[in-house]
């Protein structure tokens, strides 16, 4: 509905919404080039530029806040209503998403610090596959929230699986070089914390696409299983998703 | 079923239809101001009609208590069936209708006398009612407009000298006193201030449990803090009419989302 709408009476009230979508895409976009950037880090075993990738995720805390202050004036100022209110309520929840894709990606940064200090691993090329997919999985719903196309957001709620799956293959294959040589197991270990971290990007990206179809359609999106195979007993140690930089 | 015939009834199937409007026209100087008007009004909820100006929500509630028909020219064709009995019909006496459906409107409008005198006043003229009886029916009246305590010791002054937000609950209450079903409040806070309005918006809450409250207003949100059900009109149409949070969230139409949403024009 909200793609055929018409402007509104008072012209001011679309440059604020469109302002709004502005934001919410360029900290996606920031979130996603940390990412890459944490990558790209960890590979050259650059301890300086990791630190430099750490710090920026304040810039990305500083846009939810002040993306935070647009919602709360919209609302205060605005009362917005329909289709307006659920394009307030999903940018609300989609920049919280999007804060917590930076903290993940200042994680990985944090942890390519220690390891750097440690002898190269074969297995962390593997990294920049998972990377790859969760960084595409993000852009992708950045377009779907940028267009308000609900089915686009469907799909890359659908495709989050592709993810999972080769998460699940990579934790498998640290597993088994740690079980080679115990000389593995450090930078293995901090390896299967930082998948875990690009596995819940993922995540978030299919929350940011609940919140589109839920802003396009005023319904919310089926909940999906998770398909993360790895919780098995012994594998939930590895799980340090709730730790942030903050 | 339609989406027409579903917009008819959107309330749970549990509650009674106080009022059902079928096929419901309206003329006047040639101009076709209410179009084939279908809708069921439930009992004891507040149901707010909205729509821009001209949409022929006021008329609408007009016609609930015949105000029209002081106006010999004036045509309503349909049906507008208050407990199952057509009020349209002649045999439908107005003074009947008046003391089942009160109604107040935009301006306060108290009568140049005393407090009291202007809750016992329709009391009168409907009923035979003693001295001490009549006492305490204003009293009662008084008390459900939640304003009692402010006159109880000045009930022989002048009603005008009563604030705005007071005279509005004192036309409530002179309305209420005839104990009616159907309350109809036509914008019946334009002229208050937020404090005043948010004092006739706590007393609707309180007054549907007793009364079906039909309330025109122009404050959008309004009509999502009080109402149970809201109607959307248009154009002497009734566009959608449907449960209030469902309105307000996501309206199943259009126009009406176009409307609530400040993109009319």
């Amino acid at each position: 509905m909200s793609d055929t709408r018409t402007d509104h009476i008072i012209k001011s009230y679309d440059s604020e919404l469109a302002r709004l979508t502005g934001e919410i895409v360029r900290m996606g976009e920031l979130a996603v080039i940390q990412l890459e950037a944490a990558i790209d880090v960890l590979e050259r075993r650059d301890e300086r530029a990791a630190r430099h990738v750490v710090g920026n995720d304040e810039a990305i805390d500083d846009m939810e806040r002040d993306i935070g202050h647009d919602v709360v004036r919209l609302l205060a100022l605005r009362a917005p209503m329909a289709g307006d209110l659920r394009n307030v309520y999903a940018a609300l929840r989609i920049a919280s998403d999007i804060e917590r894709i930076g903290d993940y990606a200042a994680n990985v940064a944090k942890r390519s610090i220690p390891l750097s200090m440690l002898a190269p691993v074969e297995p962390v090329g593997g990294l920049r596959q998972l990377a790859k997919l969760a960084a595409g999985e993000v852009r992708e719903v950045l377009a779907a929230y940028r267009d308000r196309d609900a089915a686009r957001a469907h799909r890359v709620w659908e495709d989050d699986v592709v993810l999972d799956e080769a998460y699940t293959g990579y934790f498998r294959q640290l597993l088994t070089y740690m079980m080679e040589d115990p000389r593995n197991i450090t930078p293995c270990t901090h390896l299967l914390f930082m998948a875990k971290n690009v596995e819940r990007i993922g995540d978030h990206a299919t929350n940011i696409a609940e919140n589109v179809w839920f802003q396009v359609h005023g319904e919310p999106l089926q909940a999906r299983q998770k398909r993360d195979q790895t919780s098995s007993p012994g594998a939930d140690r590895f799980d340090d998703h709730q730790a942030g930089p903050k | 079923m339609t989406d027409g015939a579903l917009a008819m009834h959107p309330a749970a199937s549990a509650t009674t239809t106080k009022i059902a409007v079928r096929d419901l026209h309206f003329h006047y100087d040639g101009f076709h101001a209410l179009k084939g008007i279908g809708m069921d009004i439930p009992e004891r909820q507040v149901t707010a009609i909205i729509g821009p100006s001209g949409c022929g929500k006021s008329t609408l509630l007009r016609i609930f208590n015949r105000i029209y028909a002081i106006y010999p020219k004036l045509l309503a064709q349909g049906e507008v069936l208050l407990d199952g009995e057509n009020i349209l019909s002649p045999k439908y006496s107005l003074n009947r209708l008046r003391s089942k459906v009160g109604m107040v409107f935009q301006k306060p409008v108290p009568f140049p006398m005393t407090i009291f005198e202007n809750v016992a006043y329709g009391i009168r003229h409907h009923e035979r009612v003693s001295r001490p009886d009549m006492a305490d029916r204003v009293e009662q009246a008084l008390r459900s407009a939640a304003l009692w305590d402010e006159v109880k010791d000045k009930l022989r002054h002048n009603a005008l000298g009563l604030s705005g937000g007071q005279q509005q609950r004192l036309c409530i209450a002179r309305a209420i006193a005839l104990k009616p079903d159907v309350l109809l409040l036509d914008e019946p806070t334009s002229a208050l201030d937020p404090i005043a309005t948010g004092r006739i918006e706590q007393l609707v809450e309180e007054l549907k449990s007793r009364f079906t409250i039909v309330i025109v207003t122009h404050n959008m949100q309004q009509a999502a803090r009080v109402s149970d059900l809201t109607a959307f009109m248009y154009l002497g149409e009734l566009v959608e009419f449907d449960q209030t949070e469902k309105i307000f969230t996501k309206p199943g139409k259009k126009q009406t989302e176009d409307y609530i949403t400040g993109r009319f024009g």
